[in-house]
């Protein structure tokens, strides 16, 4: 069965690779326990490394619904939770007057119940679903202000939403929450505490070969090694803005279109901008800098095969 | 579970707990169904599921780390713990490495069980001393200051709210004048007469002030102010929510925690226990740059107000300063230079420091009593040009 939980953190290991996902054994840790105690999962790290990525894939792979709730300063309840579907209940008090149906409660009752209610990602979750409790995605949450991430701390801890003209909707069964963070800003304790916790790397030289090897297949070997190489070096470079996983996706992806088989110094300099994003480091790089670093991984690789 | 185990649980998070990290007893309790769930069979399984539940920044890591591989190295945990208690352990143990080995060292320590006898009281002696030898060397500089001197400036400091002009936020507040309208509200109404009467219900945008992020210079050539500036961030700290404190000399360190404490004292105490590098030279660009790649991508969101407090005399006579407070200038909403030098009258900006920094701040203001700071709260708190006017004739005279 496809969609059934993984019972072990060797499972939760295989879920992530039927979806290409090349996970270490840390985060399948922190997830499988996520999973097996229903407790909602927190990714932190960097831009670029595939906070977001997991949670596609676990709705994929288990075959859930994937509920994304993008986060933005100003995020509120109605656009977050629900809201009520104003223009209907207007109508519905206009033909209610035109009627001559004076009935005011039953109206009142009638106007604040589901027919008018308009579920948003966090309601939406909360919902029974046939294949099984929806992945819910709460992505970037350090975008929106400390207002909303008060709010979060109910549904995440007792997976339920007050709703003042209509009651509390609890979940039957918790959703799987995975939420995100580049750290623009810090979350607070109270949050992290209803969470389990996982720093998410840039991944080491060898992990990230097998996942360009699973994610841009065409990528000739022996590039595929050359790019890592220079990607991993550049992370250990003083830069502003270190490349992520998803730049060497992107660069990769970018050299294959070029009908690159290796890297030159030149090709580097004029594919750049799909690696670096601040104009500073691209300055930096740019030239014999590149060169530097190239003839360093090829000696590297060179020496690697050799052995 | 085995109730040996749960205690060698209990006992670890005690120990996390002494070396700081926040752990209470839920943690422990979602400790225990974590091991529950991964099992025990898996060393590395066991690690990342106790990381899961204890580690909830990234600082932490280390500590837990750290802690982790002290605490279980040992199957047989309390045997271990008694061990630590015995000066040949103890010293084996490298009192000398890096200040976290130290506090994890000392944490572990206070948990163990009850040692009999003489061995426990000495090694208590030994652990006073340690600290108190610190205390002595890292307090020197704030004993300076006359006691009557910081009642006064106590006195006065507390008094001083920085207003800074306030953003609009994409948040609503009811508003009978506001220019829009509240849909929700009106049909409150509306229900209220039973939908005969529509009376418009209105609302506009929320303001709030935006975050205040301090950057003090600590360095020799400020020893002077630098206690009063301190109890001037713990002040605009308790004053306002999203306030960021840093101190900087030869390097940046990040105090906005420490002085989040109420009781001034404490708040100074535990941030001379922090900062490293008091009454030394002068790298304000090392310093920049570390604000720049570490921080400010993280304080600096939401449009934040810079305060940067230093007199601009560089030991690197402001090599690599100007770039950096170029990345500062473009990367918050206003940056304000506030330096004590400027009381004086004949003060000329002719050191490479000053002229690196001036043309990328936007206003350059004394900050050597009590006064210029007050007079730094009308400043902020008027929304006029982003460049003060009184900035030109400084970049004309640093030309």
């Amino acid at each position: 069965m496809p969609n059934t939980l993984p019972a072990s953190v060797d499972d939760t290991l295989d879920l992530l690779r039927r979806g290409n996902y090349v996970a270490d054994r840390s985060l399948a840790t922190a997830l499988y326990l996520a999973l097996k105690l229903r407790r909602p999962l927190f990714l932190e790290g960097e831009a670029g490394v595939g906070k977001t990525e997991i949670a596609k894939v676990l709705s994929a792979t288990l075959g859930r619904r994937l509920l994304r709730l993008q986060c933005y300063e100003g995020l509120d309840v109605a656009a977050a939770v629900y809201e009520w579907n104003y223009a209907r209940q207007m109508m519905e008090i206009r033909l209610a007057e035109a009627s001559g149906d004076r009935d005011r409660d039953a109206l009142a009752a009638d106007l604040f119940s589901e027919r008018f209610l308009i579920k948003r990602p966090l309601l939406q979750a909360l919902e029974p679903d046939l294949a099984g409790p929806p992945v819910l995605l709460i992505d970037e949450l350090d975008r929106t202000d400390e207002p909303f991430e008060a709010y979060l701390l109910e549904i995440l801890s007792d997976f339920q939403v007050s709703i003042p003209e209509f009651g509390t909707v609890t979940a039957p069964e918790p959703p799987i929450v995975i939420l995100t963070s580049n750290r623009t800003r810090e979350i607070h304790d109270a949050l992290k505490r209803r969470c389990f916790y996982h720093w998410v790397d840039y991944p080491n030289a060898e992990r990230e070969r097998a996942i360009l090897a699973v994610k841009a297949p065409n990528a000739d070997a022996r590039l595929a090694a050359q790019v890592v190489g220079v990607v991993q070096s550049l992370r250990g470079m003083d830069l502003y803005k270190a490349p992520g996983v998803a730049e060497t996706l992107d660069w990769a992806q970018a050299l294959v279109e070029l009908n690159q088989l290796e890297l030159e110094p030149s090709v580097i300099n004029d594919t750049l901008g799909t690696l670096l994003k601040y104009q500073d480091d691209i300055a930096r790089i740019q030239g014999s800098e590149a060169a530097r670093i190239l003839a360093q991984v090829k000696t590297e690789l060179a020496a690697s095969t050799a052995r | 579970m085995q109730g040996g185990l749960a205690i060698n649980l209990m006992h670890f998070a005690r120990a996390l707990r002494a070396a700081g990290l926040p752990v209470g007893p839920g943690k422990l309790l979602q400790a225990v169904e974590a091991v529950e769930a991964v099992g025990i069979g898996n060393r590395a399984d066991f690690y990342w599921a106790l990381h899961a539940v204890f580690v909830n920044r990234r600082d932490q890591r280390e500590v837990f780390d750290q802690a982790f591989h002290v605490f279980w190295r040992n199957p047989d945990i309390l045997k271990r713990m008694m061990g630590m208690m015995l000066p040949t352990i103890r010293t084996e143990s490298p009192d000398t490495q890096d200040p976290l080995s130290r506090r994890v060292a000392d944490a572990l320590r206070g948990t163990a069980p009850e040692a009999e006898g003489p061995e426990k009281s000495e090694i208590e002696v030994d652990a006073s001393f340690t600290v108190s030898a610190q205390e002595r060397l890292q307090e020197k500089d704030f004993e300076k200051m006359s006691a009557a001197e910081m009642a006064e400036a106590k006195r006065m400091l507390a008094r001083i709210a920085l207003p800074v002009a306030e953003v609009t936020t994409r948040r609503h507040r009811p508003d009978p004048r506001g220019p829009r309208v509240d849909p929700r509200a009106t049909l409150r109404r509306m229900l209220r007469s039973g939908g005969d009467l529509a009376d418009l219900a209105r609302r506009s945008r929320r303001t709030r002030p935006p975050p205040l992020v301090v950057l003090c210079d600590i360095s020799g050539s400020m020893t002077r102010y630098s206690r009063m500036l301190l109890h001037f961030m713990h002040a605009l700290s308790n004053d306002r929510d999203r306030v960021h404190s840093f101190v900087f000399g030869t390097r940046l360190t990040n105090i906005t925690r420490h002085l989040r404490h109420k009781d001034v004292d404490v708040a100074l105490d535990a941030v001379s226990a922090a900062v490293a590098d008091w009454s030394g030279g002068t790298r304000i660009g090392t310093a920049l740059h570390a604000f720049n790649r570490t921080w400010a991508r993280r304080v600096l969101g939401q449009g934040a107000v810079v305060l940067l407090i230093t007199d601009g005399l560089d030991r690197d006579a402001g090599e690599g300063l100007a770039a950096e407070a170029e990345r500062l200038h473009k990367s918050c909403r206003r940056l304000v230079w506030l330096n004590p030098l400027l009381r004086w009258e004949g003060f000329a900006p002719k050191s490479s420091g000053i002229r690196a920094l001036l043309p990328h701040v936007d206003d350059f203001r004394p900050v050597h009593n009590l006064n210029s700071l007050a007079g730094l709260a009308d400043a902020l708190n008027r929304d006029g040009p982003r460049r003060a006017e009184s900035l030109r004739k400084w970049l004309k005279e640093a030309a």
